[in-house]
């Protein structure tokens, strides 16, 4: 295509790393401003003193416990559900299967604000208290899909003979999945748990409806705050948890580059 | 010849692996959205719930004026927001498409790291950058080019930037994919017929990237209703989106078939765009658009 070399504007270049700029200069803002000594978004000198109230912050830990608690526990269900799905999917055609498929995947297609204002009456009319268990099922409702998705582009790559010639050969359904369907499938589970863990982690539409009195998660704990008004205490929680998204990044990247090169 | 068979039938029967997520599904995805289905069509009880009684109140609600805004406006900003993610998008997504491979992968990280931290801190931020005493304000009254700070939070202009800076990822990655995907010998043989660069572009390139341009376009418009955070937080109450609507029938006015009614259309909006790319975009499942 570039037969001639010419040295031209580099446009595309600019441009990318403009967009990418103006990407980071919110988040920039509200790490700069974390360590800002006033209460006003002008800069008035250097200070730690919004870690050490967040750190002294009972309500922040609390709600960050709990959102982990539903992010694993969501995580882990979704994971089982959603793998075995896709695993007793593969190479099968029973009659239901492209419906099943379609309305399992509803939950992260349309917009969530549907799924939270149907799980809001459906347990208000069965009288499941809102709290824990009520968000750990719409968690893992909607990272069902994200795990099915990723086994099931794993599985479609594979050959199903290679089960079924494990199964001539004499093996019970479950040695099959153990020793051949599940380790071929892990990568796959992982990846999109992660992306489950993640989704869980940044909710806040589905949690904002199902969330019962004691179990604010820490983005609703956050969306209160910031409803409440502009502190830099939350520009330093939000510091902690951009650090804490780098961190896995960076870890992750490190992670991969190594099993490259070995 | 027998176990042949017995694979055979396998093929064709429900696995137990299944159940599980079949029950699930039925359960917690079925079930609630028929009853939503269901209650969109009874009553509003005087004070909280629903009456057991067949009405289309709820439906003809919605033509209330007031309601018709709302439409109107999460309409018009969902719209807007899908134009200037893929306006601002496109370009991005096909010079990365073009980088040398090595700087690819970084660009595509240093795009998606900021969309995995929590949406919330990401508006948040907007709003320090645009605040009457914000940072933008002051940059400007510093350098002398306004002498009173401007009114940037709290109207349409801020909801739509948090919009479109949440949505963004979506748009650039589905018009990446298919611009990666693309046969560049397509493009090469129409600019060896004497095609112009720009006719070039817009007879061959644009055209091969339709599918990743729609699904963008759908995966923005489809939340982009509904985030009604993001208008709260960055409209300051004034505007109102499908999803704040819902929000408050369900929550201030405990209203529920109204709230159901207004979900049974957004939801209906979504399956008939969804609808709209597979037939388009001839793409057979729905995963096309992840």
């Amino acid at each position: 295509m570039k037969t001639k070399k010419k040295t031209r504007f580099p446009l595309p270049e600019l441009y990318i790393i403009l967009l990418l700029l103006l990407f980071y200069l919110p988040i920039l803002v509200v790490v700069v401003f974390s360590f800002n000594d006033s209460k006003l978004f002008q800069w008035s000198g250097f200070t730690f003193s919004w870690y050490e109230k967040l750190m002294r912050n009972q309500t922040i830990w609390q709600s960050f416990a709990t959102s982990l608690q539903l992010a694993l526990l969501s995580c882990g269900a979704s994971a089982v559900l959603g793998a075995l799905g896709a695993v007793g999917m593969a190479g099968r055609q029973f009659k239901t299967k492209g419906l099943l498929e379609n309305v399992s995947l509803i939950p992260i297609m349309v917009p969530e604000i549907i799924l939270g204002m149907a799980y809001l009456t459906v347990f208000t009319l069965f009288r499941i208290p809102f709290g824990m268990v009520t968000m750990v099922i719409a968690h893992t409702t909607f990272c069902v899909p994200y795990i099915f998705i990723n086994v099931k582009a794993r599985l479609t790559g594979l050959d199903p003979s290679i089960g079924e010639a494990a199964l001539d050969l004499g093996a019970s359904s479950r040695r099959m999945f153990l020793d051949i369907t599940l380790p071929l499938i892990l990568p796959a589970v992982a990846s999109g748990a992660l992306l489950a863990f993640a989704m869980s982690m940044d909710d806040v539409v589905i949690s904002f409806f199902t969330n019962g009195p004691n179990t604010n998660t820490l983005p609703l704990q956050v969306y209160s705050m910031m409803k409440m008004g502009v502190t830099p205490e939350i520009n330093a929680l939000c510091t902690v948890m951009l650090g804490a998204v780098f961190l896995i990044v960076a870890l992750s990247r490190l992670f991969r580059v190594r099993r490259k090169r070995s | 010849m027998k176990p042949r068979a017995k694979i055979h039938d396998r093929r064709k029967s429900l696995s137990p692996a299944v159940i599980p997520m079949y029950l699930w599904t039925i359960l917690f995805v079925a079930v609630p959205l028929f009853y939503i289905l269901g209650m969109s069509f009874l009553k509003k009880a005087e004070t909280w719930g629903v009456v057991m009684e067949f009405s289309l109140e709820s439906y003809q609600g919605i033509f209330n004026p007031a309601y018709l805004k709302v439409f109107g406006q999460s309409l018009l900003i969902a719209l807007l927001t899908t134009l200037i993610t893929l306006l601002l998008g496109y370009p991005f997504a096909y010079f990365t498409a073009r980088l040398p491979k090595k700087w690819r992968s970084i660009v595509l990280l240093l795009l998606i790291v900021p969309f995995w931290t929590n949406s919330l801190v990401r508006i948040y931020g907007w709003i320090i950058l645009l605040q009457g005493n914000g940072v933008v304000n002051s940059a400007l009254l510093g350098a002398g080019i306004i002498d009173t700070p401007l009114k940037l939070l709290y109207n349409i202009g801020s909801v739509l930037t948090g919009m479109v800076y949440a949505l963004m990822p979506f748009m650039i990655l589905s018009i990446y994919n298919s611009v990666e995907k693309m046969d560049w010998s397509v493009v090469e043989a129409s600019r060896d017929l004497g095609a112009g660069k720009w006719k070039a572009f817009l007879t061959t390139t644009l055209p091969l990237t339709m599918p990743g341009i729609m699904a963008g376009c759908v995966l923005v418009f489809v939340p982009s209703v509904g985030l009604f955070f993001i208008s709260d937080l960055l409209g300051g109450g004034k505007i109102m989106l499908l999803g704040n609507l819902i929000k408050n029938e369900l929550l201030s006015a405990h209203n529920w078939p109204m709230g159901a009614a207004l979900s049974i259309v957004m939801m209906a909006v979504t399956l008939l765009l969804i609808y709209l790319y597979k037939r388009v975009s001839g793409e057979k499942s729905l995963e096309g658009l992840l």
